[in-house]
């Protein structure tokens, strides 16, 4: 229960911001924050907790965003039920490509390639098939009604993505405390000896990706509700593969809040840096590269890595402390 | 330079970081920047000017300052008791998420319009984004006609979309063709496979026929690609009268440059909205390969004095006079032109204004100005073609400055 | 269309083509071959390459042929830093943070290059840039022959460097057996960066030999990375010879099929090929079995 009370607590704060702060420049960017977040929680899942580090996680993102788009544009079908549809397509995906890679036993280096190589080839798909609005992209008509899974608001998309975090939030809770987590975890930390030990590594790492693509597929989904507009470039290109993966890393690898503290600290440091930097092209991203090369020097378990390494220190030198007076005491 | 674009100052904070608006909006008291609503006229300038289209974005940011600094040195808008224009630098990031997250901070600072956006798509999302606040939104370059077609009442278009620079370049070319006794037959398009080239390729082939062109074929091909000898190849082989290349600069370098190595010259390279066609930049870097080539893109009018005065007061200062600019430029003298005669920098009044607008620019060769649902019906291309070693405009006569010289002389 | 003539110039391209993605591939599988992993900021160190056989042209006058001589050394001390005083130590020792680290450098590289010379696209102008050889059916570009060229000399050099001098031998240690070769007294940090070294070295020679035919802008390296993946997995990562023929034969295939079946589609087939060959036999064609 306590570890679901954090996530609560956590939830409650952000809630609360509507409450305080009206502007919708904050709402715009807690919810383009969010959004990466949800995909880096997704990521977070299979490279977190199942050491598989995957570099085409836009493959679920831009699935999940295109099925959305097309099946609202193209077929006319209901904005929530696309949205669905779109959650789902994700999945398929993921396993997809989660059992070709894992059957052919793929690791480290390799995973990461095929898993690139997959995102490219969608992005090269989409950018051609007509379907996908071939160069064009798809444009979603601008419906502010709740029908139309749009909202006259911007708090009210705010409060979507936040619910969709919050539950992402607490699959990685029950994940940690389930025998299903554990066998992950022991798959990250050594897979051949949890193969000796009779773990079905490949049902596992399996059941990881198509979970993991789920979550981010969903990030997707809600893009397009927001911003109305996908193409082949902003659905599989590099850049949602590299933040889906960057926030976790720095947030905290592994851990329930890593992709939210990731998020919130890559975002709000963007904004802080296009601050000092200005206009100056190419600034603002430089640092983007050097912060994660710093994270993985100096705090390889990130923010929040760092910060309960931190609180260990403060806690052992306050017991070391306490029980060295008590001593002298007598 | 770099001190301006480093100094911090406190306005700056609030407005331009979602962080700074937070903190603005979270605290209880007045707003401490002073609203000068009297004295000044917000605008936003919303250009890519980091990522992948940086170049460009900072073009447009060039070309709109310059107009907003004339405008505010020649009295500022003066129906409003010469208030200045004061100018809110965006920065789109190249994605549509950017440009929404600068819709939305300029949308605080209370703006009364907001330029640029260059790519369609970012276009697209500003357009969507602004239309939520009822802000006016003049788009600088964007050419899908998607931008203007989706009834969004505060979207304007200054400058040509898609549908009209492709039936433009198809007549000039039957003129072109006809002018020369009709040497072109055969074509072969080359197009980047991305929303500009695809979309004008399908275009152009459902138009061209009964103009009684044949095309041979057309190759798409991906941005970027490293390589183009084997397009060249295709081209060569089938020996077409035209070839008709759509795609940015890099390729069409590329490309240029592969037909000038492979000696393949056909009777004319005729380009629709070239990335390098039209470039002095390329003009200087190849003038061999640049010989004789055709475009149908913006322009300015090169009978203008005023054009003229303006392209030797930039590339004075280094910099290429480039279309983002002068459509830029062009766009910000509209906005103003719409605000004196609404007389109030209120938004739903100068939708209004923009809508009834018959501003002429003083540099662009557009026929009369008349807004229907957001586009500007006189705004049109011209044809240029490279000539002596610079840009010459061939069509239409009224702003021409030489002939056209087509075939190409062996 | 489908004349035996066209058909050899198709394959004649792709060859010239491939050259270039073997010569930026070498590098690569070099550094994989040493550190087991993949360097994914060799696209923005080609960049960075081609920055500076730029102003090498540019200020110094030095045509890139010759500017070889002078930046391949450069760029080897600056991949020896790297991996010596950033890469290295940022990692400890683990693989995933190695590729998180490369990641990270990429975009670093990347938009310093964007941050200090903007993104206008540049290019150079060689006299001899546009002669040609005429084999009758085809021009061939001088600049293309003299990759094709490089690309064989390279290969040979390195296959040299590996074979007969002790640093070589020493590398080929510590790739086979890092432990025992740690043991044996070498040391594996100064290996190690010596390989990221050579790597880097070998780009700095591919953007010298590219730059005539190509241009120079801060993601210009980027259209070459996924390529250079690819050759080296079907090459077999480590390989020399591999890296050579991969890029030769990756070179034909993407001709091939982008002239038959469009560019896109092309691009496409390298990738698909590039799962497959991944799923099926991850060693490539010449690499060591794990």
């Amino acid at each position: 229960m306590k570890g679901l009370l954090s996530i609560a607590v956590a939830v409650a704060a952000l809630a609360a911001v509507p409450l305080v702060v009206h502007s919708n420049v904050v709402f715009n960017f807690l919810a383009a924050t969010l959004v990466i977040a949800l995909a880096g929680q997704g990521w977070n899942i299979l490279g977190g907790y199942g050491g598989q580090y995957s570099f085409g996680h836009a493959a679920f993102f831009g699935t999940g965003a295109f099925m959305n788009a097309i099946l609202q544009v193209q077929y006319d079908v209901n904005a929530w039920i696309s949205f669905a549809v779109g959650i789902a397509a994700g999945a398929i995906v993921g396993a997809i490509i989660g059992g070709l890679a894992f059957r052919a036993g793929l690791r480290s280096s390799y995973f990461a390639l095929v898993t690139l190589a997959f995102a490219e080839v969608l992005r090269i798909l989409a950018s051609i098939a007509p379907i996908t609005g071939a160069g064009v992209g798809l444009l979603v008509k601008l419906d502010l009604r709740v029908q139309s899974f749009q909202f006259h608001s911007r708090a009210a998309f705010y409060f979507v993505i936040l619910a969709l975090v919050a539950l992402a939030l607490v699959i990685a809770r029950f994940l940690e405390r389930s025998r299903f987590g554990t066998w992950l975890i022991a798959v990250r930390e050594n897979e051949d000896a949890a193969m000796a030990l009779g773990v079905d590594t490949f049902a596992i790492k399996l059941a990881a990706m198509v979970l993991s693509a789920t979550i981010t597929a969903a990030a997707g989904c809600f893009y397009v509700q927001y911003f109305l507009f996908i193409d082949s470039g902003i659905a599989y290109g590099t850049w949602i593969s590299i933040e889906a993966l960057l926030t976790p890393i720095i947030g905290g690898v592994g851990s329930v809040f890593g992709a939210l503290v990731g998020a919130l600290a890559v975002k709000s440091l963007g904004e802080g840096a296009k601050l000092v930097t200005g206009d100056v092209p190419g600034l603002d991203l430089m640092i983007y590269g050097a912060v994660l090369i710093l994270v993985i020097r100096f705090a390889p378990r990130g923010i929040v890595g760092a910060f309960a390494d931190t609180r260990e220190r403060v806690a052992r030198r306050f017991i070391a402390g306490t029980s060295v007076r008590e001593a002298i005491r007598g | 330079m770099l001190d301006d674009q480093l100094s911090l100052s406190r306005r700056r904070f609030l407005s331009t970081t979602a962080l700074g608006v937070a903190a603005a909006s979270a605290s209880l008291a007045m707003p401490s920047f002073p609203r000068a609503q009297n004295a000044h006229v917000k605008v936003g300038l919303l250009h890519p000017v980091t990522g992948a289209l940086s170049y460009s974005g900072q073009q447009g940011r060039i070309g709109a300052t310059m107009a907003v600094e004339e405008i505010n040195t020649a009295g500022g808008i003066k129906a409003l008791g010469g208030a200045k224009i004061e100018p809110m630098l965006g920065d789109a990031q190249s994605t549509p998420e950017g440009g929404t997250a600068e819709v939305e901070k300029m949308n605080a600072a209370d703006v009364s319009c907001i330029i640029g956006g260059y790519a369609s798509s970012i276009c697209l999302a500003v357009s969507q984004a602004a239309a939520r606040y009822d802000l006016p939104y003049v788009v600088d370059v964007g050419v899908a006609d998607s931008i203007v077609t989706r009834g969004l009442k505060n979207t304007f278009r200054f400058s040509p979309g898609f549908g009209v620079i492709t039936k433009t370049a198809l007549d000039n070319l039957t003129i072109i063709n006809g002018q020369a006794g009709k040497p072109a037959k055969t074509v072969i398009i080359v197009h980047e496979d991305s929303l500009f080239g695809s979309g004008l390729a399908k275009l152009l082939n459902a138009q061209l026929p009964p103009k009684g062109f044949e095309i041979l074929e057309t190759i798409p091909h991906p941005t970027p690609t490293r390589d183009f000898a084997n397009v060249v190849l295709k081209i060569k082989a089938q020996n077409p009268d035209l070839v008709i290349p759509a795609n940015y600069y890099n390729e069409y370098v590329l490309l240029a440059r592969t037909m000038q190595e492979q000696h393949v010259r056909p009777k004319g390279i005729y380009s629709v909205l070239g990335g390098a066609a039209s470039s002095y930049k390329f003009v200087k870097e190849f003038p061999d390969a640049a010989k004789y080539v055709m475009d149908c893109n913006h322009w300015f009018n090169p009978k203008s004095a005023k054009a003229q005065e303006l392209k030797k007061n930039v590339e004075d200062k280094g910099q290429f006079f480039t279309y983002e600019l002068y459509l830029n430029y062009s766009a910000v003298l509209l906005v103003a032109d719409a605000l004196e005669r609404a007389a109030s920098a209120d938004r739903v009044k100068l939708i209004t204004a923009l809508e009834n607008s018959t501003f002429a620019s003083p540099i662009m060769p557009y026929g009369p100005t008349k807004f229907v649902n957001g586009q500007n019906q006189g705004a049109a291309p011209v044809n240029t073609q490279v000539l002596d070693n610079d840009i010459k405009v061939i069509l239409p006569p009224e702003f021409a400055s030489a002939k056209p010289v087509f075939p190409v002389p062996t | 269309m489908l004349s035996p003539l066209i058909l050899c110039s198709v394959v004649l391209n792709g060859l010239m083509v491939g050259a270039v993605y073997a010569l930026v591939a070498l590098g690569l599988t070099l550094i994989y071959g040493v550190l087991h992993i993949i360097n994914f900021a060799h696209g923005a160190l080609l960049s960075a390459a081609l920055f500076a056989a730029f102003f090498a042209y540019q200020k110094l006058g030095l045509d890139p042929y010759l500017a070889a001589i002078l930046l391949a050394p450069l760029f080897f001390a600056f991949g020896y830093a790297l991996q010596r005083f950033i890469i290295g130590p940022a990692s400890h020792g683990d693989d995933r943070n190695m590729l998180l680290v490369t990641l990270g450098l990429a975009v670093l590289i990347e938009n310093a290059l964007l941050c200090a010379f903007r993104a206008d696209t540049r290019t150079v102008e060689l006299a001899y840039g546009f002669r040609t050889i005429d084999f009758g059916f085809t021009f061939l570009a001088v600049p293309r022959v003299i990759s094709f060229a490089t690309v064989f000399v390279m290969a040979l050099a390195l296959w040299l460097i590996m074979i007969l001098t002790d640093t070589g031998k020493a590398i080929r240690a510590v790739a086979k057996e890092k432990l025992g070769a740690e043991l044996a007294g070498i040391d594996v940090a100064h290996i190690y960066a010596l390989a990221f070294g050579l790597g880097t070295a070998c780009v700095a020679i591919a953007a010298c030999v590219l730059i005539p035919t190509y241009y120079v802008n801060p993601m210009a390296g980027n259209a070459f990375v996924l390529v250079a993946f690819t050759i080296v997995v079907l090459g077999g990562m480590g390989s020399v010879p591999g890296a050579l023929i991969g890029g030769l034969v990756t070179g034909v295939v993407e001709s091939l099929g982008g002239f038959f079946f469009g560019e896109s589609l092309g691009q496409l087939g390298i990738f698909l090929i590039f799962i497959a060959v991944l799923l099926v036999r991850p060693r490539g064609l010449f690499g060591a079995s794990t």
